[in-house]
This record gives C-alpha cells, sequence and structure tokens, in this order.
C-alpha cells in the first residue's frame, strides 16, 4: 500500500472516495428510519430536547450567576469551561481508542481497502476522520447546550458558533489522533481481539469511574450556587487539574476570548498547530507500524484451557437439569463470560447502581427534624417507580437481546431435537434470576436507607418479585419478535426499534402497577394522617390480587407469543 | 430414509421451491444440484427444521417433521453451506454443547469428541475458541457436530467449500463409509466431479423443480444425451453461457 511512485499517487482514490460508502450508508438509513417508524423519531426529538433543555437550563443558570459576580465572574465561567472540556478530552480519549481499534484493525471494509492500491496517507486521513466522527457525536451532542448557554450569557453573537467550531475541531482532532497512536502500539503488542478485550474492559472502567467521581462531587450544589457560603467553597467544588500547556486551557480561552471581545490569536494558533504537529506524527507512526499492526490484527489464538473452575462449579450446580437444558445454560454462561464487551457491561451497571443508593441517600428527608411518615411513604413509593425502571433498563440490555444473539447460530439450535420451549424458558431463567436478586437488594436496600414502614417494605418486596418476572418474560418475548439477528453488538439491540417498543411496554406495565397499588396507599396515608392508625388495609390484599394477576398476564402472554414467533421464525 | 411429498415453499409471490417429491431411501448418497437460487439451498433446509414448509410433507426415517418434530430432528444431522458457530466456544465445548441439545452426555459422548477432533486433526485446538478457528477448520468442526450424535440422515449443503483436499478425501469416504451402514445423505454440491464420482442417484433442480433425477445412466437417457458427462448434461437442463458473451468481457 505505500507508493513510491508519484503517478500511483496520483492515481489513488482520495479521502472522500473512501469515506464515500459510509457517508451514503448513513444517508440511507436515515431516509429508512425517516420512512419507517415517526414514532421513533418523534421520540427520540422529545428526549432529545428534553435533555438539551436540562443541560441548557443548569448552565444558563450557573452562568447568570457567575456573570453577576464582579470582577472574578468571567474568570469563573472560563474556569468552569475548562474543566467541562478537560473532562470530554478524557471520555473522548477514551472513545477514541475503542473506536480506532474497531475502524484501523477490525472494520469489514478493511481488507478491500488495504488490497487496493490506496494511498497510505489518504487511508490515514479517512480512517482519522471516521474516528473522529464516531467517537465524538455524543460528546458534540452534549457540548451544544453548554456552549449555548455561553453564547446567549455572555453575547456570544451570531458567528458565536462558527468561532466554537474553528476552536473545538482542532481540540477534538488531538484525543483522536492520540487515541489511534495508542491503539496502534497495543495492536502492535496484542492480537486485535485481545486488544479489544483489555480496551473495552478499561473503558467502560474508567468511564464508570468518571460516573462515581462525577456523582461523588455532588455536582447538584452547581445547580444552586446561592446555597454556598462562600465563593471560595464553590472554586473548591471547581478543583481540577490545570496548567497553561493543556489544549483544555487553550480551547476555554479561545472560546472565553471570543466572548469577552479579547483580541488574542495565541489560543487558537496553539490548538492548530499543536493538531497539525499531532496528525503529522499520527501519520508518520501509522506508515511505519500499520501494517505489521495489520497483520498482527489477523492472528487471533485464545486458548482457554480445559474448563475452569467456575465452569466446573456451574456444571455441578445444575447437574439435576436435564442434560440439554445444563449444556445450554452452560452455553449461555460461557458465551456471555467470555465476550468482554458483554460482561464488562456489569462494571457500568454497579457504578450507575451505587451512583442510584448514593442519591437516595443525598435525600434530604433525614436532616435532623421529624420527618412525616407521609412524605418518607411517599418517597418509598416514587423510588419502587424509579427502581422498577431501573430494572427495565437493565432487562433491555440484558434480557432483550438474548434471543438476537443467538443470530446466525439459529440454523443449529432450529435443526436440533431442542425443545423451543424449553430453550426460551432457559434463556428467561438465566436472565431473569440474576436480576431478581437485584432487584429485590435495591428494593430492600434503599427502603432501609429511607427508613420505610413495614407495610411498604412488604408492598414492595410484593411489587419486585412480580414486576421482574414480568419484565424478564416482557423482555425475553418482545425480543423474539423483535429480532436483530444481523447485529454483532449487543450494546446496540436495545436501541433498535423493538427495544423502544420493549421499554414503553414495561414503563406502561410498570405505570399500571403503580396505579393499582395508589389505592392501598392512599388509604394507608389517610388512616395515618386521622387517627396513626397502624396496620394493614383491607384494599391491600385485593391490590395484591390484582398485581399478581397483571403480571401473570404479563409474563406468559410475551413468552407464548414469543414462543410462537420463534416457531415459525425463518431463519 | 428421507422422503419428500409436494414439498413447496413460497416468499410472497415468490416460489422458492414447487412441489417437491423425492425418496431417499436409507444405504443410499443422494446429490442435489442446479444453479444458484435453484431451490437447493431452501430444500434442505426445510429438510432440517429450519424453514418451515408453505406446503407438504417430509418425513425423516418415516418420522413425519410437522407432527413430530423432535423425533425427527433426533436423527438427522445438518451441515449447512456457512460455518456459523459460537466464537467465544471451544471446539471441545461447541461438541458437547451439540451432544447436550440431541439429549445425550456423559464419558461416552466424550470420547467421541475426542475421536471426532482427532479424526478431523482438530485435537491441538480443542481448547483454543472457535473465533480463532479458520474458515475451514469451522467446516471441520461443524461437520464433527453433525456426526457426534450418530444420525441416521445427514443432509449437508455444500461440503467441500472450504476443506483441504486430504479434509474433503475424509468428508467423501466418510460420507460413503456412512451409506454403506445403511445411513442416508442427502448432498448438494456445485462440483460436477465430485457428484459424479459420490453420489449414488442425482436430482437437477431449475427453478424449484426437479428437472430430472436418477442414476448417471437415467439422467442420459432421460436427456436423450448419449454417453454425456454430468456436466453437459447439466448445462444442458439449466442453459449454458454463450461463447461470444464470454469473449465480449474480455474485449478491450
Amino acid at each position: 500500500m505505500i507508493f513510491s511512485s508519484t503517478e500511483a499517487v496520483r492515481r489513488s482514490p482520495g479521502v472522500l472516495t473512501i469515506l464515500g460508502p459510509k457517508w451514503r450508508s448513513l444517508r440511507a438509513r436515515v431516509r429508512v428510519e425517516r420512512s419507517g417508524a415517526g414514532g421513533r423519531v418523534l421520540l427520540l426529538v422529545l428526549l432529545g430536547g428534553g435533555f438539551w433543555t436540562a443541560v441548557f437550563g443548569a448552565a444558563y443558570r450557573v452562568l447568570k450567576y457567575f456573570k453577576g459576580v464582579e470582577e472574578i465572574g468571567p474568570l469563573l465561567a472560563g474556569k468552569l469551561l475548562a474543566v467541562a472540556l478537560l473532562s470530554f478530552a478524557a471520555i473522548l480519549l477514551l472513545s477514541n481508542l475503542v473506536t480506532a481499534l474497531s475502524t484501523f484493525f477490525l472494520a469489514k471494509d478493511l481488507d478491500m481497502l488495504v488490497s487496493a492500491p490506496v494511498d497510505w496517507i489518504y487511508f490515514y486521513l479517512a480512517k482519522l476522520g471516521e474516528t473522529l466522527v464516531h467517537s465524538s457525536w455524543m460528546v458534540i451532542l452534549m457540548v451544544v447546550p453548554i456552549l449555548t448557554a455561553y453564547g446567549v450569557v455572555f453575547g456570544g453573537g451570531p458567528l458565536f458558533p462558527l468561532a466554537a467550531l474553528v476552536t473545538l475541531l482542532p481540540y477534538f482532532l488531538l484525543p483522536t489522533v492520540v487515541g489511534s497512536v495508542l491503539t496502534l502500539v497495543l495492536v502492535n503488542v496484542f492480537p486485535a481481539r485481545r486488544a479489544r478485550d483489555i480496551l473495552s474492559l478499561v473503558t467502560l472502567a474508567a468511564a464508570g469511574g468518571l460516573v462515581l467521581m462525577l456523582r461523588l462531587l455532588q455536582p447538584e450544589q452547581l445547580a444552586r450556587p446561592e446555597g454556598f457560603r462562600n465563593l471560595l467553597d464553590f472554586i473548591a467544588v471547581l478543583r481540577a487539574p490545570s496548567h497553561p500547556l493543556l489544549p483544555s486551557e487553550w480551547a476555554a480561552s479561545a472560546l472565553m476570548n471570543w466572548l469577552l471581545r479579547v483580541r488574542d490569536p495565541l489560543p487558537l494558533l496553539l490548538l492548530w498547530s499543536t493538531a497539525g504537529a499531532f496528525i503529522v506524527m499520527g501519520a508518520s507512526m501509522h506508515r511505519r507500524l500499520f501494517a505489521p499492526g495489520f497483520t498482527k490484527s489477523q492472528e487471533g489464538a485464545n486458548a482457554i484451557g480445559n474448563r475452569a473452575a467456575w465452569q466446573r462449579a456451574a456444571a455441578r450446580l445444575l447437574g439435576w437439569l436435564p442434560v440439554t437444558r445444563r449444556e445450554f445454560i452452560l452455553k449461555d454462561l460461557r458465551v456471555f463470560f467470555r465476550d468482554a464487551t458483554q460482561w464488562s457491561q456489569l462494571i457500568l451497571l454497579a457504578v450507575l447502581l451505587i451512583v442510584y443508593v448514593f442519591n437516595i441517600r443525598a435525600l434530604p428527608l433525614y436532616t435532623g427534624e421529624r420527618v412525616p411518615v407521609v412524605l418518607v411513604t411517599l418517597v418509598v413509593f416514587l423510588n419502587q417507580g424509579l427502581g422498577g425502571f431501573v430494572l427495565s433498563a437493565i432487562a433491555a440490555r440484558f434480557i432483550f437481546p438474548s434471543v438476537s444473539l443467538e443470530g446466525r447460530q439459529l440454523w443449529l439450535l432450529k435443526s436440533s431435537p431442542l425443545d423451543l420451549r424449553a430453550m426460551l424458558w432457559s434463556k428467561y431463567w438465566v436472565g431473569t434470576l440474576p436480576l431478581l436478586i437485584l432487584a429485590l437488594g435495591i428494593g430492600v436496600v434503599t427502603n432501609r436507607i429511607l427508613q420505610a414502614p413495614p407495610f411498604m417494605m412488604l408492598l414492595t418486596i410484593i411489587t419486585t418479585v412480580c414486576y421482574t418476572l414480568a419484565v424478564g418474560a416482557l423482555a425475553l418475548g418482545l425480543g423474539v419478535l423483535f429480532p436483530q439477528f444481523e447485529t454483532e453488538n449487543a450494546a446496540q439491540i436495545p436501541t433498535s426499534f423493538g427495544g423502544l417498543v420493549f421499554m414503553m411496554a414495561a414503563v406502561s406495565l410498570l405505570t399500571l402497577i403503580i396505579v393499582v397499588e395508589a389505592v392501598p396507599v392512599a388509604e394507608q396515608l389517610r388512616a395515618w394522617q386521622e387517627n396513626g392508625a397502624q396496620g394493614v388495609p383491607v384494599s391491600l390484599f385485593f391490590t395484591v390480587v390484582a398485581v399478581f394477576s397483571i403480571c401473570a398476564i404479563a409474563t406468559i402472554v410475551p413468552l407464548n407469543l414469543g414462543l410462537k414467533r420463534l416457531t415459525a421464525l425463518d431463519v | 430414509m428421507i422422503e419428500l411429498e409436494e414439498l413447496t415453499k413460497r416468499y410472497g409471490k415468490f416460489t422458492a421451491v414447487d412441489g417437491i417429491n423425492l425418496t431417499i431411501p436409507a444405504g443410499e448418497l443422494y446429490g442435489l444440484l442446479g444453479p444458484n437460487g435453484a431451490g437447493k439451498t431452501t430444500t434442505m433446509r426445510m429438510i432440517a427444521g429450519i424453514l418451515q414448509p408453505t406446503s407438504g410433507t417430509i418425513r425423516i426415517a418415516g418420522i413425519n417433521l410437522r407432527t413430530r418434530p423432535l423425533e425427527a430432528k433426533s436423527r438427522l444431522g445438518f451441515i449447512p453451506d456457512r460455518p456459523y458457530v459460537y466464537d467465544k466456544l471451544t471446539g471441545a465445548e461447541f461438541l458437547r454443547f451439540v451432544s447436550g441439545l440431541y439429549g445425550q452426555g456423559g464419558p461416552e459422548i466424550e470420547r467421541r469428541i475426542d475421536e471426532l477432533l482427532e479424526l478431523f486433526e482438530l485435537t491441538p485446538w480443542k481448547d483454543e475458541l472457535t473465533e480463532s478457528y479458520s474458515h475451514g477448520m469451522r467446516q471441520k468442526l461443524i461437520i464433527s457436530s453433525a456426526l457426534v450424535h450418530r444420525p441416521e440422515v445427514i443432509v449437508v449443503d455444500e461440503p467441500m467449500v472450504g476443506l483441504d483436499p486430504k479434509s474433503a478425501r475424509l468428508l467423501k469416504d466418510l460420507l460413503r463409509e456412512f451409506v454403506a451402514r445403511g445411513g442416508t445423505v442427502l448432498m448438494s454440491t456445485h462440483t460436477l466431479e465430485i457428484a459424479e464420482a459420490m453420489c449414488d442417484r442425482i436430482a437437477i433442480v431449475v427453478a424449484g423443480r426437479i428437472a430430472a433425477s436418477g442414476t448417471m445412466d437415467e439422467l442420459r437417457a432421460q436427456t436423450s444425451s448419449g454417453d454425456a458427462t454430468l456436466e453437459e448434461l447439466f448445462l444442458k437442463l439449466t442453459g449454458g453461457l454463450a461463447e461470444r458473451e464470454l469473449s465480449d468481457l474480455f474485449q478491450h
């Protein structure tokens, strides 16, 4: 692929030609989505709009307050921007590491591009551009409302978006180049598949750590800056590494210069010259290391050894099951725990659960004064709803894709005498049992933190068991009804249309249960308010029967529909 | 034994398989030939229970696949044309899993797995994830998985693709031996020499229908082709590419 002849370089396809299929595929996908699912687009617009409004609102409030602080207000705003940009750079670096591995070493178009007469520099620039777009779009979505708030508060004018683009493009390029170079080195040391496992683990652990760190910083304090005793307290909250040589400082300075009408081109010059130098260095490393790295990425010998201890233990534990069901469950466990892109999501899940419990603890319920039991009951009731939503999201991520992931292997399952009903039930219990344990754990722990009355604890446990069993079945059933057999990445499956249908169904079920339960809860609250009487209202019995019936229907119907679909499925 | 009665598969208005009738007795290796898109793979996937027929009946070893699917499937071994296996299982684990699907396990199966891996020279890779296997190794693993539960009938779609000459020879011998011991094999292939050398009888499928079937001599008689080779018979029944078109293709 490295040419010495100028003629060959001249005839080599350019960056736009190489990226053409990507762009066209994206356009085709957008066209299909537009024509196929108007409701889905509307929901996305609503969700995105809500998110943007919330971020913009919080940023606007903080910046408005800063602007009111004499002398050091703009300084604080600049400092906040630098902190935000530095956090984004950390996220971008991690995201670029994983994306670069995929675009440079694992993508499906690589065989074709590497075997075609494509000059190395065009290949590098095209792949770098692809990595930039894939890894940065989410951060860009986050940046837009924040910078809009800056523009509005400090009067950035109509050209501010352009200034932001000129500033952020080189800033985003830096982590892309660094991520690509690190990936290049990593692939030259490890085979690509092993490198992918290591990277996804490191990324998720780091992302989890970042979320945890941000939560423990108590960002809710930023939303009410007037609550600080003095400005020093506030600055202390904003403590973060800062150095004049950090590109985040340059980018923040460039943007603040525009907003404050300061004529100083130095930060921009620094950004662009550094980005240019990084690209040149990245390109020269790519020229030297890509070919050996790409060769290594084709290797993938992964010896597992003969049956690890956990597998022997699992096999013993499941020894009472018929051989077909036992081997099927063992297969599901092996495949899950050997795929780092799958099990590493558990780290993120653990972090989110810690954040959830931390949020419950941070509620200003017990601040020394006596709390009315009515308030506690209401909060516990709301917590039950929120917990249900969290469970639905977990089911969407882990249970919904389970049949889709069989995808290309369905030929084997359907041509064997495996009873599809048994297969579906195996998948149901493998997914639902851990979810149930988790759900009961969260429910009991958060209720203990909230010091829930026994009546509410009982209601929470009953609801959690019934809802979890139902939501597992809903996820599995709808996963069969809306399969994504072509998707290899399990994380993408819940974001499909079927995933959306499942989330809507799960939230509807949750709402129905909460509405049904509102009757005994309201009755109990009235009784407490009127005479402080303790005890269980009669309506609770009927409510439990109703919740049980609703959940039984929500369990049996989707599983039966899923089984019918699976039986009739042509693969 | 495989019996097909008026087997039909339609996708909307398109008829992929159009009323095929076929009986393959025990102890016979039957070849299914035809151009791309003729309906061979669809037929085989219906026999394997992967696709549901629009109409018609399939019986495997005398058992109706629609009414008693599990019993019928337990007598069948299917080898698809594309070797998709679970990437995150090792070769030995994959075979153990497939045995489990057929309700078999224990020391006897462990011996059988070792025997098959040895036969296909996969023993050095038995504890490696299949994601690191080559196409041919995956194909050999799938062939092993179709044999692990000792089926009575084997349905095999394009068996030689990706196999090295030694493994291809081994598979040919294996299938002949299987048939000699009373098994039934239905095989589709595009390699006409293999079909001619291996199959007891052959059917040529065109547009979802059997255009001709029988032994080589019977095919020649049906098409009045004297002592034509299978390739000549095939081209006669399916239509060949005109010489002029080829010369046009390479004109500068």
